[in-house]
């Protein structure tokens, strides 16, 4: 991993103002890619993760707002640039890709005038030079016939081809980071597959970097090079996607990898976690988790937990402070551990 | 599990030859001045199973493949172009009037994918699920209402006091129970499921499908449960249809479909699905297989897959395949096939993925 990384999000707090006070939706939020990274970050609806996604491209909705912390972006700060100075960043330098391409598309021009607009807006490239480029792009992700496709309106593609078409839209300007919002909720599993296979090899011959947010733990686990869990805006675990499959340890990701039906492990009942995420209006103090938690103890309530070291991930979970001495010896986690294993 | 059905036990649903056409005809105009011919989707083209008493049968299929279509026929929602549909020997079709329809209507009860869209929002929790208690007169007093409705909230994991409030104030998941409590009040005997947990998280999902095999188990309910979720159908399912553009092509018992593929088609979602397993780099660079769901209005001729399928010759493009009994059939439990090259013998063995 580069020693400068390529986006430093740190201590990013997002608040929406409501008639009752404001409500916290992004809480204390710091994670960082390197360049040409994958980073997958998963959460239940809610959890903050399109929220964090969309303060990075600059595209929070109003009343939303960034209330702290800060976005830096190859060495340099953009969560307060100015607009106009933001809109030459997106598209140039950051990408995005979002879940309904049917939204990000404009039905009233053909796709190849929407890429060539694009080109022409970040590269300085004539209106035949962008063309080519188009016609390129387009081939690139898989349309065939490329230089006929352009001239066609987005209701001519199908779900996947638009999904392709929006692909080439977010990497028209070879930008360094593309954020990708649920790209393949809206498509078919076979479909799906091929858009994050073609997500993937395109990100690895460009050296461009991903923000992957999804809620599909099987997405992240082929694609991600690193994974950050999001639970009530903020991250309780974050580590190699690896590490995170094979050996959880935040209770809420152990719960989460567990309630996940697999193929070819039948189990009677699937391992669930009672209760449901807190609405932003009744997150409890302390560990945020901590009502759910079959782990909890007395400073789970009280204090809340930052990220800290556990094998192989951080977790933002008390078990794994240096000085618990009340509840968690290393002696029990090691058991719970084993006990896990038994269970998979 | 299906070893345990004997051979007496009767199917509680067979569906025979359904079909369901959509007309996406042109306007009057248009076909008398430009000639344009009249259109129709074939949403169903002839599909035929039967679910036996107590059983899980899912459908799985991408979007468009005719599942949830299946479901509104059975439920009454569509009325299907032919075929039959019976319900513990009578044909639905035979009952010509609501009145005539009601008692069996009653033992049939349909959960939505969206608890968002199928709760009124004005209505009481109390009100929604005492709604199909009063139109089928099951409860006599208002007492016994009360009782029975706070049965049904405990039964489904809420609690009484949760009928005086709204749907606004229950997360999705809570939504679906009451969809479920709601489903159960009519004391049915088989559940029509249609995407029960794709709005739901993954947490969330795993709660209901414990709670739908837990209330199967207590009240010995038949499920036709519907779901593009591969790992969720393996979860919850006894047996499996798989449907492509308005036709089966494979049913089979749950581990003998995960564990020996037979339809091409089935083996390219099996090895379509992201896999947890995939993060220790095992999977991560599969090539997919390409291709995409032809346009229903107008399929391909011969089997509907062929233009996606590897091992397609010239009979698959001309002839369409009927759905039979696998030839290998000591092995396959009774697997039945829509695939030529399965039926010729000429298909590769499956090359199962290791799981697990």
């Amino acid at each position: 991993m580069a020693a400068e990384p390529l986006l430093r999000v740190e201590h990013l707090r997002i608040e929406v103002p409501t008639r009752r006070g404001t409500l916290v939706a992004v809480d204390d939020v710091s994670f960082s890619i390197a360049p040409g990274e994958v980073l997958g970050v998963v959460g239940e609806s809610g959890a903050g993760k399109s929220l964090t996604g969309a303060a990075i491209i600059g595209l929070l909705e109003p009343p939303l707002r960034i209330a702290g912390g800060q976005i830096v972006f190859g060495g340099r700060r953009i969560d307060n640039l100015p607009y106009e100075a933001m809109r030459r960043v997106r598209g140039k330098e950051i990408g995005a890709i979002f879940q309904d391409p049917l939204t990000s598309l404009n039905p009233l021009y053909t796709i190849g005038q929407q890429l060539i607009e694009t080109i022409r807006t970040h590269l300085d490239l004539g209106m035949i030079a962008a063309r080519e480029r188009a016609i390129a792009l387009l081939s690139e992700v898989g349309i065939a016939g490329a230089a006929q496709r352009l001239d066609h309106y987005p209701h001519q593609f199908s779900g996947g081809m638009r999904q392709r078409v929006v692909i080439a839209l977010a990497l028209a300007a070879n930008p360094l980071l593309v954020v990708a919002d649920e790209p393949t909720t809206a498509l078919d599993v076979s479909i799906q597959a091929q858009i994050i296979a073609l997500l993937k090899r395109l990100c690895r011959d460009h050296g461009t970097a991903i923000m992957l947010v999804t809620h599909d733990m099987g997405v992240i686990a082929e694609t991600a090079d690193r994974v950050a869990v999001m639970y009530a805006g903020r991250i309780a675990e974050i580590g190699p996607v690896r590490a995170m499959v094979a050996e959880p340890h935040h209770p809420y990701t152990a719960g989460l990898m567990q309630s996940i039906p697999r193929i070819g492990l039948r189990r009677e009942r699937l391992q669930q976690i009672d209760g449901a995420m807190p609405r932003l209006n009744e997150i409890p103090p302390g560990c945020a988790f901590n009502p759910r938690c079959p782990e909890v103890f007395e400073r789970c309530r009280r204090e809340r937990p930052g990220l800290m070291p556990a094998p192989g991930t951080e977790a933002a979970c008390w078990l794994y402070a240096a000085a618990t001495a009340d509840r968690a010896s290393p002696a029990n986690i090691v058991d719970r551990r084993r006990d896990d294993k038994t269970l998979c | 599990m299906l070893s345990s059905f004997t051979s007496e036990t009767t199917a509680l649903l067979e569906v025979d030859g359904l079909k369901r056409y959509f007309d996406v005809s042109p306007p009057v105009i248009e076909r008398v001045l430009q000639r344009k011919e009249r259109a129709w989707v074939k949403a169903l083209d002839g599909v035929s199973f039967a679910i036996r008493r107590g059983e899980t049968f899912s459908l799985v299929g991408e979007s468009g493949c005719g599942k949830s279509t299946v479901a509104r026929c059975i439920v009454g929602l569509y009325r299907p172009s032919a075929g039959r549909i019976a319900f513990d020997g009578t044909d639905l079709a035979q009952l010509k009037t609501r009145r005539a329809m009601a008692p069996l209507r009653r033992r049939m009860q349909m959960i939505f994918q969206d608890p968002y869209a199928s709760l009124d929002p004005r209505w009481r929790v109390r009100s929604i699920i005492a709604e199909p208690l009063v139109t089928y007169g099951l409860v006599a007093r208002k007492t016994e209402l009360r009782e029975r409705v706070a049965e049904l909230l405990r039964q489904v994991r809420l609690s009484p006091a949760d009928g005086d409030k709204y749907p606004h104030e229950f997360s999705g998941g809570q939504r679906q129970r009451i969809s479920i409590a709601r489903a159960l009040a009519a004391k049915p005997e088989f559940l029509v499921c249609d995407e029960p947990t794709s709005a739901l998280d993954v947490s969330v999902q795993a709660q209901i499908l414990n709670l739908m095999k837990d209330l199967q188990r207590e009240f010995g309910l038949t499920y036709l449960f519907i779901s593009h979720n591969l790992a969720v159908i393996y979860q919850i399912s006894d047996r499996i249809g798989v449907m492509y553009l308005g036709r089966l092509v494979e049913v089979a018992d749950t581990d003998q479909l995960f564990a020996r593929p037979r339809h091409p088609y089935t083996r390219l979602l099996l090895e379509t699905i992201p896999r947890l397993e995939a993060a220790d780099g095992a999977g991560q660079d599969r090539e997919p297989v390409a291709g995409e769901v032809p346009d229903p209005i107008d399929p391909p001729p011969g089997c509907a897959f062929h233009p996606r399928c590897p091992f397609a010759n010239e009979r698959c493009r001309s002839e369409r395949p009927e759905l039979l009994p696998a030839p290998d059939i000591s092995q396959t439990g009774g697997a039945l096939v829509a695939c030529h090259a399965v039926a010729e013998g000429r298909l590769p063995a499956p090359n199962t993925p290791k799981r697990g």
